[in-house]
């Protein structure tokens, strides 16, 4: 436990100019645009507004340069900011069917329609450092447009849903989904919740419980069905109208993996699922919450739980970077009075301890 | 909120039409097509531009049980115009000018005698510049279209 201490004003107001001059760095250095973050940094602006669970890609910009770079306390103040906002709307469900597609590939069907579009990927580049970009880059070559247009890209699970052999995934019931930022969590969880914490969780934390179902820590076997990503429209109805207006459109990131299921005494085997969205070009984070929602679906599927990916409460109640950080990073805070106890403690057990081994020790002098 | 949808009515369609053209519209060319209007029209607020969110749901693959993603900023406005028309906005981000000049163009438009010139000079445009970029991010998108051979692998089996 910590405790409240007074003083130090100075040395703090100081210590954050110290830190406003770190961040800004040589000033012979032009200093970095929230424009130049928001269109160079994309995938960094995509991660602050998915963990900040904030899609506005200015202030995500702002987040990161105020941050001086580190994303998790980008995320943060993303986060906080959020918080002052009132909320005026609820969304229509995001179409992601009429995903306007920019990348969107399959690892099942090698043949599927609408085709495999490869899109800004860094898939298939060597991972050499391009030297290129560290002098003065030129323009890089225009993309040629194929003058054939992307044909409609039906989902990979409707094609299997066709033959019967994966879950279908309707929409069962309008009951609202459960919201984390105004109800606290209990356990268990329902597959609304767990999607929303997940959504937010931190991106290394999901791929590492993703990974570990890979390596057998719950037999999962995915398959990345289905990769999309692109822009969508958002809808609400506003009941001054009362129908559906466009807001504007995001972009994201979506995947769909396909897992082997035996089957069960009241399920014949077939395919299930895993899902995964995320805001902008989220695609690693997206791929490995579709891992882990799998996962955590073992109760509902009646699946022995064996393993960390498939503890819920495990991975719900810490994948959250604003609290595992801040409560981490609490320990930076004084705990000296907690410290002065456990100290006196330890002082009296090590007194203890020396006493009795002396006794002891004379003992086996007399021997 | 999920009704039955009942299918809208013309001018329901019109005015959803014009409300998500006007929320996308790049502020600069709502400034001058207000700057060009014949007659700057007076207007009062019925709610002054507010800064806010709304939450994004989403479905489980998809197509299943509804979740909550995360949430957008978003800003609305509500005027009426001396002339007694109503307009309002809801416009993504958290531009105050955009959703006020967005509120009042909602109320233009519903004006027989400006409706389809503004549609002209402003909507259709806007529309157009639209689809068109978005069709040339599809086309690029459609030339990183890839055939993937499968190769045999090893001679027993």
């Amino acid at each position: 436990m910590y405790v409240a201490v007074k003083g130090g004003e100075k040395a703090i107001d100081t210590a954050h100019q110290l830190l406003a001059e770190q961040r800004r760095g040589d000033t012979a250095v032009a200093e970095l645009t929230l424009d130049q973050i928001k269109n160079q940094m994309t995938l960094a602006v995509d991660r602050v507004m998915t963990e900040g669970s904030l899609y506005d890609r200015d202030l995500a910009a702002l987040a990161i340069k105020q941050a001086r770079g580190d994303l998790m306390e980008a995320i943060f103040l993303l986060r906080a900011y959020r918080t002052t906002l009132p909320r005026l709307a609820t969304t229509e469900p995001l179409e992601t069917d009429a995903l306007r597609i920019i990348r969107r590939i399959s690892a099942t069907f090698k043949d599927l329609p609408g085709g495999q579009v490869l899109g800004p990927t860094f898939d298939y580049t060597h991972r050499l450092l391009d030297f290129a970009l560290a002098a003065d880059g030129e323009a890089p070559v225009p993309v040629p447009a194929d003058a054939a247009p992307l044909e409609p890209c039906p989902r990979v699970t409707a094609l299997l849903n066709a033959e019967g052999l994966i879950e279908p995934d309707l929409a069962a019931d309008d009951a609202e989904p459960g919201d984390i930022t105004r109800e606290p969590p209990l356990y268990p969880a329902d597959r609304a919740v767990r999607l929303q914490t997940l959504a937010r969780a931190d991106e290394g934390w999901l791929l590492a419980l993703g990974y570990s179902t890979q390596r057998g820590y719950a037999k999962s076997h995915p398959f990345a069905g289905e990769i999309r990503i692109g822009s969508v429209d958002v809808e609400i109805i506003p009941e001054e109208l009362g129908f559906p207006v466009c807001i504007g459109s995001i972009e994201v990131a979506e995947c769909e993996m396909i897992n082997q299921f035996k089957g069960s005494k009241t399920t014949p085997p077939q395919f299930t699922r895993g899902y995964g969205l995320t805001f902008g070009h989220g695609e690693r984070k997206a791929m490995s919450m579709a891992l882990v929602d799998r996962a955590l679906r073992a109760r509902e599927l009646g699946e022995d739980i064996t393993a960390p990916a498939q503890d819920e409460e495990f991975v719900l109640s810490h994948g959250d970077t604003v609290e595992s950080s801040g409560f981490t990073q609490h320990l930076k805070l004084p705990h000296y009075v907690d410290f002065q106890s456990e100290l006196v403690a330890v002082r009296a057990l090590r007194a203890e301890y020396d006493a009795r081994r002396r006794a002891r020790s004379g003992e086996q002098g007399e021997l | 909120m999920s009704a039955a949808p009942s299918p809208l009515t013309a001018g329901q369609q019109a005015r959803q039409r014009w409300i998500g053209i006007l929320a996308e519209i790049p502020l600069p060319e709502l400034e001058a097509a207000a700057a060009a209007l014949p007659q700057q029209p007076g207007y009062t607020f019925l709610r002054a531009p507010e800064i806010g969110s709304a939450l994004i749901r989403a479905r489980s693959g998809g197509t299943g049980s509804r979740f909550n993603l995360g949430e957008m900023t978003l800003t609305r406005c509500a005027v009426r115009l001396d002339s007694g028309l109503t307009g309002f906005s809801w416009v993504a981000g958290r531009d105050r000018r955009h959703a006020e000049l967005a509120a009042v163009f909602d109320a233009l438009m519903q004006d027989p005698a400006l409706s389809d010139s503004l549609d002209r000079t402003l909507i259709t445009p806007a529309e157009q510049r639209r689809d068109a970029a978005r069709h040339s991010m599809a086309a690029k998108a459609a030339a990183t279209r890839v055939d993937f051979f499968t190769l045999v692998r090893g001679e027993n089996e």
